[in-house]
């Protein structure tokens, strides 16, 4: 073994002198360029990582650790009572179920319904298909902000067709529940929707068309070549798309705000973390006063901790799939 | 012969059905929960919006709200103004950043995996509420006035800025590119995205090309030029759209944040819609104008 690795060097030295000195240069420059890769990645991911290390940090320390400057990392008399005090304060349990069926139910209905639409603009040739592929790109492209005034009355007084104010004098009010967005998800409207449908048409897109015309030969109809055959291939796609719907109605403040005003979801109760803290401290203490700035910080990058955690477990599991088929899957235009 | 055209006619006529029916949720979607709203808000940015029990009016009053939006509000022009130049910047440097970054991932080296999952990580977890959340409290805002008064001495681009600046060569252009720097956390977790679309285009581009411009006598730094870029033109475009919006659709957007001020606080549906209005057309216009100077310079390879 060492043998062929000193004869190994010496030829290295010998093929350098051969090549005049090309092949150490080379070598040289190309330990250089790993190196420098290896500072600039390592710089960038820490960049990246450091906001949640600090916030882990953060969460363990006592208010004696948070104040005293000779503490930065890690903390002299660890405690979990942050998590609880945090569990208690948004409500976790609560908020997490019905975070998790919304998201849930949500994602499902999203990815079903923009699947079919995808499919369908891949595969089909039909009259003013360009004029309706022009409405999803517009649809990605038109904030939601803009529209939101209106939806806001709209689902205020819901009707339709007139019909329930015929028959008895008032229209729905459907704000604050959860009804207008399971209607607006079935419609392809919710958030980012219109993306998944241009990432799943370009899927489909790239599927042979002699796969559809076999399929046809041997008898099978438009539903079926499109259960048996497109779907089972188109896995990877949808899982990527759905954790994307996933995450991001999770992670979702306007949609939220706007229609789900008075469920308990764990990204509202993360945003008013901080407020809570304040009526509870008040009332514990039972005279106003604000709250102390790190420790208000402290709660707050606890709160932070436990709404993403399943996140994050969520990516570890599924993290190199979903890498691996955005990329290869070539989102193209 | 003329049995077989018709036949085809009538499968050709098949698939438009089918066609139709899977889109057609699209189409009840987009004309029930986007057309209307759209041409509603539209008529109510000229209107006057009463709110009564059971029922809302709307007074027609011409471009009143539009007027009072650019003359009347005290903030509004210059939020646009503000977002509008930090939107561009920040796009330029998104676009850059996450070329070069999908640049070096796409590169073979040990724990490739690792590095490209902490770089999508941002994907997943600075979405939405979590991104603002830092910001976006009154309470971060109070600490964040004493931590930057605090650390504007120790940093290393402040000392560099201030060693820059004292030997004057172009102060202006500095100071933005200094700006830019300062925010590169900012840029790092919004390029995620941008990163994926990147990594998709370079695999797509066959390794063939690299080895016969290499044989040929290329530099690295050639084929960069000569074969990278324009094999993956078209990402830029897809890309630069992209970032604008995401930019646009953040929660931390001040023009936004303004709307939804004077929506819900003010009650000013009419007032709101205008602004909005206001703000998607300049954003509709950059990202038609841009796109359309973008795609001149798109290279197709087909």
């Amino acid at each position: 073994m060492t043998k062929t690795k000193v004869k190994q060097d010496s030829s290295f030295w010998e093929r350098n002198r051969k090549s005049e000195g090309y092949l150490l240069r080379k070598t040289i420059f190309k330990y250089a360029v790993s190196i420098a890769r290896f500072i600039l990645l390592f710089g960038m991911c820490f960049l990246i990582l450091q906001p949640i290390l600090n916030k882990i940090s953060v969460s363990f320390m006592t208010l004696d650790d948070i104040y005293n400057p000779t503490i930065v990392l890690i903390p002299e008399h660890p405690t979990t009572e942050h998590y609880k005090l945090a569990y208690q304060l948004m409500d976790y349990k609560n908020a997490f179920i019905n975070s998790m069926v919304i998201s849930l139910t949500i994602a499902i209905v999203q990815i079903t319904v923009t699947t079919l639409v995808g499919y369908g603009f891949a595969r089909f040739d039909f009259p003013f298909k360009k004029f309706w592929f022009a409405c999803v790109m517009m649809v990605i492209l038109i904030p939601p902000q803009t529209i939101s005034i209106s939806l806001h009355l709209h689902f205020r007084y819901f009707d339709i067709l007139g019909l329930h104010k015929l028959l008895t004098g008032d229209s729905i009010n459907l704000r604050g529940s959860v009804l207008p967005y399971y209607l607006m998800s079935l419609g392809c409207m919710g958030l980012k929707n219109g993306l998944y449908i241009y990432m799943i048409r370009q899927f489909f897109r790239n599927i042979p068309k002699e796969l559809e015309e076999a399929a046809y030969v041997d008898g099978c109809g438009t539903l079926m070549t499109f259960v048996r055959i497109m779907l089972p291939d188109a896995k990877p796609i949808l899982t990527s798309c759905f954790l994307f719907a996933f995450v991001w109605q999770w992670t979702d403040g306007f949609y939220s705000k706007l229609f789900l005003g008075n469920v308990s979801l764990l990204s509202r109760n993360l945003d008013t973390l901080v407020d809570t803290l304040g009526t509870y401290l008040m009332r514990i203490l039972g005279i106003k006063s604000t709250v102390p700035p790190a420790y208000g910080n402290a709660i707050l990058a606890t709160g932070t901790l436990m709404f993403i955690m399943p996140l994050i477990i969520l990516y570890l599991f599924a993290q190199r799939g979903f890498v691996e088929s955005l990329s290869s899957s070539g989102i193209k235009m | 012969m003329k049995k077989q055209q018709n036949k085809l006619a009538g499968l050709q006529k098949q698939k438009a059905i089918a066609g139709y029916i899977f889109i057609s949720p699209f189409i009840i979607g987009f004309l029930m929960f986007m057309v209307k709203p759209l041409l509603q808000s539209l008529y109510m940015s000229f209107c006057e919006v009463e709110l009564a029990a059971g029922t809302f009016n709307m007074v027609w009053q011409g471009i009143e709200k539009y007027r009072y939006a650019f003359r009347g509000d005290a903030d509004f022009n210059r939020l646009v103004v503000e977002e509008f130049v930090q939107m561009m910047i920040n796009s330029v440097a998104i676009m850059v950043f996450s070329f070069f970054v999908s640049l070096i991932l796409n590169q073979e080296f040990k724990g490739r995996a690792l590095v490209r999952a902490v770089f999508f990580l941002p994907v997943i977890l600075s979405s939405g509420i979590v991104l603002g959340l830092d910001t976006n409290n009154s309470l971060m805002d109070t600490i964040q006035v004493s931590v930057q008064e605090a650390a504007s001495g120790v940093s290393v681009t402040g000392a560099l800025e201030s060693i820059l600046r004292t030997a004057g060569i172009g102060v202006r252009a500095f100071e933005k590119v200094f700006e830019v720097i300062d925010q590169i956390y900012d840029i790092a977790i919004a390029s995620g995205i941008q990163i994926i679309i990147f990594l998709s285009g370079l695999q797509t581009i066959s390794s063939s090309m690299y080895e016969a411009a290499d044989i040929e006598g290329c530099t690295a730094w050639e084929s960069l030029w000569k074969i990278t870029f324009p094999m993956i033109s078209s990402m830029f475009l897809v890309n630069w759209i992209y970032t604008i919006i995401d930019y646009c659709m953040r929660d931390t957007n001040q023009v936004i944040e303004k709307v939804q001020t004077v929506m819900i606080q003010n009650i000013n549906y009419g007032l709101a819609s205008a602004m909005s209005w206001i703000y998607f057309v300049i954003m509709i216009a950059f990202v038609g104008i841009t796109s359309l100077l973008i795609s001149k310079g798109v290279y197709y390879y087909d």
